[in-house]
């Protein structure tokens, strides 16, 4: 029998190997709503786990029964002691089974995966962050990471954009950056309503508000599809150079594990060099914007 | 590791003894075709065999194969499945143990995926040398995959009343063990030889340029008008990716139990060439011409596949031109993308 047989060396070492499939088990300890699709859910991973992200990484979900679905972390590495907060927007079949969950329940958690901001690299940078609607999910794990060590960094301008004011993210938050004297901020929405008398336009209408000193800039960026090449064109436009440029790109990362095909942009596995990019990086590519 | 000889009347035999120890599977005739199946009697086993719709690839990555199983029932838990069987695998052509080669980097190389190295493990693989091209779609000279020289536990060679075989690894020396062989003497070894340097020539190179241009080809072809040609022919019904020995995509489902308390979660061949394989929850279709997809599919077999993996991720099987409805075959694609490019050269 074969078991009675050496391997052959090269697949002998992956007998042991850990289960990359196998989520481990997080409980929902909070969960909060944001917006009419929108919610918040704070999770307490196992102790066990050796957990560590950078902003900018994503884990997968997994509602038993539903499927997975990959979720960015949407807290800082420095307030996410064995505690992570997933910003989800009900969408699909996992984000709705999500969304039917209370805190106690269980949910599973792979990752964390791919790459993040390399926030170490912005020290001593002006950062000039632009997320469009759910956009600032991502966003917020590196903006929550800079205000915890904000001496390290030079001006910290957000430029924050949603379709209408209901549907701005992180409410309360937004309110604790705009009392900040060492935050810049400047909200808009697509369509006001009555209580709105900030700006209304699309992103691009706020870059027109600030002034940058473009060689010591890194922009920051995430959004719909529809909006990267708007928000380039502005940061181009403002001579920020495209290694400055950083995006953090949404595809379908069904396995996380760079093998299962759904995320790739051209020849690149989105769950393995990205999400995030600099715009150096895929300015080549022609599926990734 | 060595020649070694079998006749032919003692082969069934040896086989007979495999199946006491292993499922043994192999091409058999079935529907006009021939179909990797469980042997049960070898004397089904058809070793001299034109090609078959799938590929073996099926044992080692199959189409539906459970990673985990949980229950649901208050105390929520999950566990991995390792399924697998000590398997052989015999009579694969050599193009499909190319495709086994690549699919072995795949599944090793960063987060190794443990369900197909259990299977891959736990399976044996006896391929043949094959002696005539299996049709015309075949361009297996082209790739270079019309002979192997590794990844095989035994590999054999039709000399006419006998088989040679070659012994590839200490596996399938043990597999040897209890078979009717004799060492292969000199005259063995010439007619060995012979039949590989008369095999050469039976097979046709089928593409207009030399394969190890491909990549570059590829590259300078992105805008070809050939695309939006194939997008207006290609239907998107995914066989070509389907019936493919190098395509590994997949999707990974839940299943739940009538209980509702138990459940599993499967993976499955998926395809790029489907209308909503990159689709993101939003509904945003990141490939959404059919164009995109075909360029993406050619684009991945000759070029990004490669440039990973070092495989190449076409072999020159021709199933997927086989099965095309509308019939789009890999030769005529390249072949076409290289007279455009000619065009583009000549002065």
């Amino acid at each position: 029998m074969i078991a009675d047989l050496p391997l052959i060396p090269e697949y002998q070492r992956v007998q042991a190997d850990e289960q990359i499939y196998l989520p481990r088990k997080a409980r929902i300890i909070d969960c909060r709503q944001l917006t009419s699709l929108e919610r918040v859910f704070t999770v307490e991973l196992p102790p066990d786990y050796p957990f560590s992200h950078r902003p900018g990484q994503f884990v997968e979900v997994s509602v038993f029964g539903i499927g997975e679905a990959p979720i960015s972390v949407s807290s800082s590495p420095s307030r996410s002691d064995g505690v992570i907060e997933l910003c989800v927007r009900k969408v699909g079949n996992v984000t709705s089974a999500l969304h039917r969950m209370r805190s106690g329940a269980t949910i599973g958690i792979r990752g964390p995966f791919g790459r993040g901001f390399p926030y170490e690299k912005f020290r001593g940078k002006d950062l000039l962050f632009a997320p469009g609607g759910l956009g600032l999910a991502p966003l917020r794990s590196l903006f929550n990471q800079v205000l915890d060590e904000r001496a390290l960094y030079g001006r910290v301008i957000l430029l924050y954009g949603a379709r209408t004011p209901a549907e701005l993210l992180f409410k309360d938050e937004l309110k604790l950056w705009q009392a900040r004297p060492d935050v810049e901020m400047l909200l808009t929405v697509d369509r006001g309503d009555e209580s709105w008398t900030g700006n209304v336009g699309v992103i691009t209408t706020l870059f027109r508000h600030i002034s940058i000193y473009p060689r010591n800039t890194i922009a920051v960026t995430c959004g719909p599809p529809v909006m990267y090449r708007f928000v380039l064109m502005e940061l181009f436009g403002r001579g920020i150079s495209e290694g400055n440029i950083y995006l953090s790109l949404e595809r379908r990362m069904k396995c996380g594990v760079g093998k299962c095909g759904h995320c790739q942009i051209n020849h690149v596995y989105t769950c393995q060099s990205g999400p995030v990019f600099s715009y150096a990086e895929i300015k080549g590519l022609e599926e990734a914007l | 590791m060595g020649l070694t000889l079998i006749q032919k009347s003692d082969f069934p035999d040896f086989v007979q003894r495999l199946t006491a120890n292993y499922r043994v599977v192999g091409p058999v005739e079935i529907g006009g075709g021939h179909a990797f199946r469980d042997i049960i009697d070898p004397s089904t086993l058809r070793l001299n065999y034109p090609t078959t719709i799938l590929p073996p690839k099926k044992y080692l990555l199959p189409q539906r194969e459970t990673l985990l199983e949980f229950n649901d029932g208050g105390d929520e838990d999950a566990w991995a499945v390792m399924d697998g069987e000590p398997t052989v695998m015999i009579g694969v052509h050599t193009c499909d143990l190319h495709a086994i080669l690549l699919l072995n980097k795949v599944f090793s190389t960063g987060q190794v995926d443990p369900h197909y190295i259990h299977r891959r493990n736990q399976t044996l693989i006896v391929s043949v040398e094959c002696l005539t091209p299996c049709d015309e779609q075949s361009f297996c000279k082209s790739m270079g995959t019309l002979t192997i020289d590794e990844g095989y536990d035994l590999h054999i060679t039709d000399l006419g009343d006998t088989y040679a075989i070659d012994i590839g690894t200490i596996r399938g020396k043990e597999l040897l063990r209890s078979a009717k062989t004799r060492p292969a003497l000199q005259k063995d070894i010439e007619q060995l030889n012979s039949v590989l340097s008369e095999k050469w020539p039976r097979f046709p190179y089928r593409l207009d340029f030399d394969v190890s241009d491909l990549p570059s080809l590829l590259s300078l072809s992105m805008k070809s008008p050939l695309w939006t040609e194939l997008g207006e022919r290609c239907l998107g019904c995914a066989s070509c990716t389907i019936v493919c020995p190098t395509c590994f995509c997949f999707d990974i489902q839940d299943e739940i139990e009538l209980d509702l308390q138990h459940g599993s979660r499967v993976r499955v061949w998926d395809s790029c060439q489907l209308d909503q394989f990159a689709t993101v929850a939003g509904g945003h279709n990141f490939r959404k011409k059919r164009s995109i997809r075909q360029r993406h599919r050619f684009l991945r077999k000759g070029k990004y596949i490669l440039e990973a993996h070092q495989y190449l991720g076409c072999v020159g099987c021709g199933r997927c031109a086989r099965a095309c409805l509308v019939k789009i075959s890999p030769v005529s694609v390249f072949n076409e993308l290289n007279r455009q490019q000619e065009i583009v050269k000549t002065p």
